[in-house]
């Protein structure tokens, strides 16, 4: 495994951060018009509300599109896959896929998420739905 | 609007391309800088605006003590990457057109492959915007872009070696271009797809950009100036910026359909409705191209074909010098060198005056078009 470059949560997105060490994937929902948003921010673009509020994702979602992470020329212990999901609740996310050889990876295939400790870590990563 | 009416580029200039420069950053920028002022026929003396990247290392006040300007009265940065190239263009138009400038020198400069290259992993701490990227391991911008790239393959059934077309165009062209760096040295497809996967399986070694170090300088001033200059004046006919509201520092993740440039559309429209010209009228395209498949985006993003249809356009011969739409004559970011896409500026300039390495004949309209900004440039 390569290693991991840890986030730096900030007043806008740490709420994620710490549902995630909480294996909990949270998103962010307008208090007012109650739309979902990812990337977190302090505005909704529809209402412009300050209000926001946090609803736990189901954890489904199938995968947008998707690359092998891997140096092209050192060594890595471990090829990443980075895959865009996108989740039933309709927001995409930038993650990683586990549990899965890229050779198996299709567009649109689902995956639901699982949370996995990189040496401290903790980050939202996808799996095949039912295993590889 | 994007259309401007008394607005020219009077000057171009850039030092050599290479891996290794061999002195500063502020010299590679004084050097261009004085070369474009001198290209214009006039004197440091002579400049009061300038405009360069948020991301370029060079402070504008010491490259003022270095030229010898006395006076300037406006300056401006533009933020993100490559789309500055022509974004710059646009500042230093409305600043002219405004008055609140004569003649602005555009510059960009560095030693991004001798120095701090510019397109290594980022293994810094992350920050805030980049939380939702870094600690996935998107940490260069060939991944960054290649997410997106992969859906364009897949919806289409585009394949890598459809991109490698590209490249071998670039290389062919840069092979008769004395100032690229790739100067006669073509690649074939077959060298193409035995380049090693830079992010599989999208982007392969020659599918990239080159680092480079150099620096590249234009001069933009008004048209009623063009008598004194001493090369035929390029009208700056249209510039564009497009920005939507799903873009995000990487790429466009969050756009509902990322197997189009949508941001590249929106320039277009505005250059279109700017200039009065469409796709047809284009003699040459100069095509921003960190990577090969952006080309493809954009070909289709400006109406040159249909979507999914690049892979086809390409394939036809269109792009080469005796096709409907040459592009990047000089080479591109592949084959010339990567000056963030000025020199992609600079060619522009040279085939409306008719000077260029690889001429297209009779170039009455020319595009430079990168991503998310565009010029038309034409004949006074
Ligand atoms: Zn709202």
């Amino acid at each position: 495994m390569p290693p991991v470059i840890p986030p730096v949560p900030d007043a806008d997105d740490r709420f994620f951060w710490d549902g995630v060490a909480h294996h909990k994937l949270l998103l962010q929902a307008c208090a007012d018009c109650g739309r979902l948003r990812h990337p977190p921010g302090p505005m909704c673009r529809h209402c412009n509300s300050l209000r926001w509020s946090t609803q736990e994702a189901a954890g489904r979602g199938h995968v947008y599109t998707w690359l092998v992470s891997q140096h092209p020329t050192q060594q890595d212990a471990a090829p990443r896959i980075v895959a865009l999901v996108e989740l039933e609740e309709g927001v995409r996310i930038v993650s990683n896929l586990v549990d899965v050889d890229a050779a198996h990876v299709v567009n649109d295939m689902t995956v639901e998420v699982t949370f996995v400790d990189y040496e401290g870590t903790v980050l939202p990563q996808f799996r095949p739905v039912g295993g590889s | 609007m994007a259309g401007f009416d008394d607005v020219i580029i009077a000057g171009i200039g850039h030092t050599e391309y290479s891996k290794d420069s061999g002195r500063s950053e502020m010299q590679l920028a004084c050097e261009a800088a004085l070369a474009a002022i001198d290209d214009a026929g006039l004197a440091p003396a002579a400049v009061d605006g300038m405009v360069t990247f948020t991301l370029d290392p060079n402070d504008e006040l010491t490259l003022m003590r270095n030229l010898g300007i006395p006076e300037l009265r406006y300056w401006s940065r533009t933020p993100h990457g490559g789309p500055g190239s022509n974004t710059m263009v646009q500042h230093a138009a409305a600043a002219v057109t405004a008055g609140v400038a004569d003649a602005v020198l555009l510059y960009r400069a560095f030693n991004e492959r001798s120095g701090r290259r510019f397109g290594q992993p980022n293994q810094r701490q992350s920050m805030p915007g980049l939380n939702w990227y870094l600690p996935f391991g998107v940490d260069t911008p060939a991944k960054s872009y290649a997410l997106a790239f992969q859906r364009y393959m897949y919806e289409f059934g585009v394949t890598n070696e459809d991109f490698g077309r590209y490249s071998v165009v670039a290389r062919k062209h840069a092979a008769t271009n004395p100032n690229a760096w790739f100067y006669e040295r073509p690649i074939t497809l077959a060298d193409h797809q035995a380049s090693r996967w830079i992010v599989e399986p999208i982007l392969r070694l020659l599918d990239m950009c080159q680092e480079s170090d150099g620096g590249a300088a234009l001069v933009v001033t008004r048209a009623d100036r063009a008598a004194d200059l001493r090369h035929p004046a390029v009208r700056v006919i249209a510039a564009a910026d497009g920005h939507l509201v799903d873009g995000s520092v990487m790429y466009n993740y969050y756009h509902r359909d990322l197997a189009e440039f949508s941001e590249a559309r929106f320039v277009a429209r505005q250059l279109w409705d700017a200039s009065g010209i469409g796709p047809a009228a284009v003699d040459v395209a100069m095509i921003y191209e960190n990577m090969s498949p952006i080309v493809f985006l954009q070909l289709e993003a400006y109406g040159f074909c249909g979507r999914g249809e690049a892979k086809d356009f390409i394939a036809g011969g269109n792009i080469e010098l005796d096709g409907v739409l040459p592009v990047n004559p000089h080479g591109g970011l592949l084959g010339e060198g990567y000056i963030h896409g000025v020199n992609n500026v600079i060619e522009g300039v040279r085939q409306v005056r008719g000077s260029a390495a690889n001429q297209v004949a009779n170039v009455e309209h020319a595009l430079v078009a990168a991503g998310r900004s565009g010029l038309v440039l034409g004949r006074l």
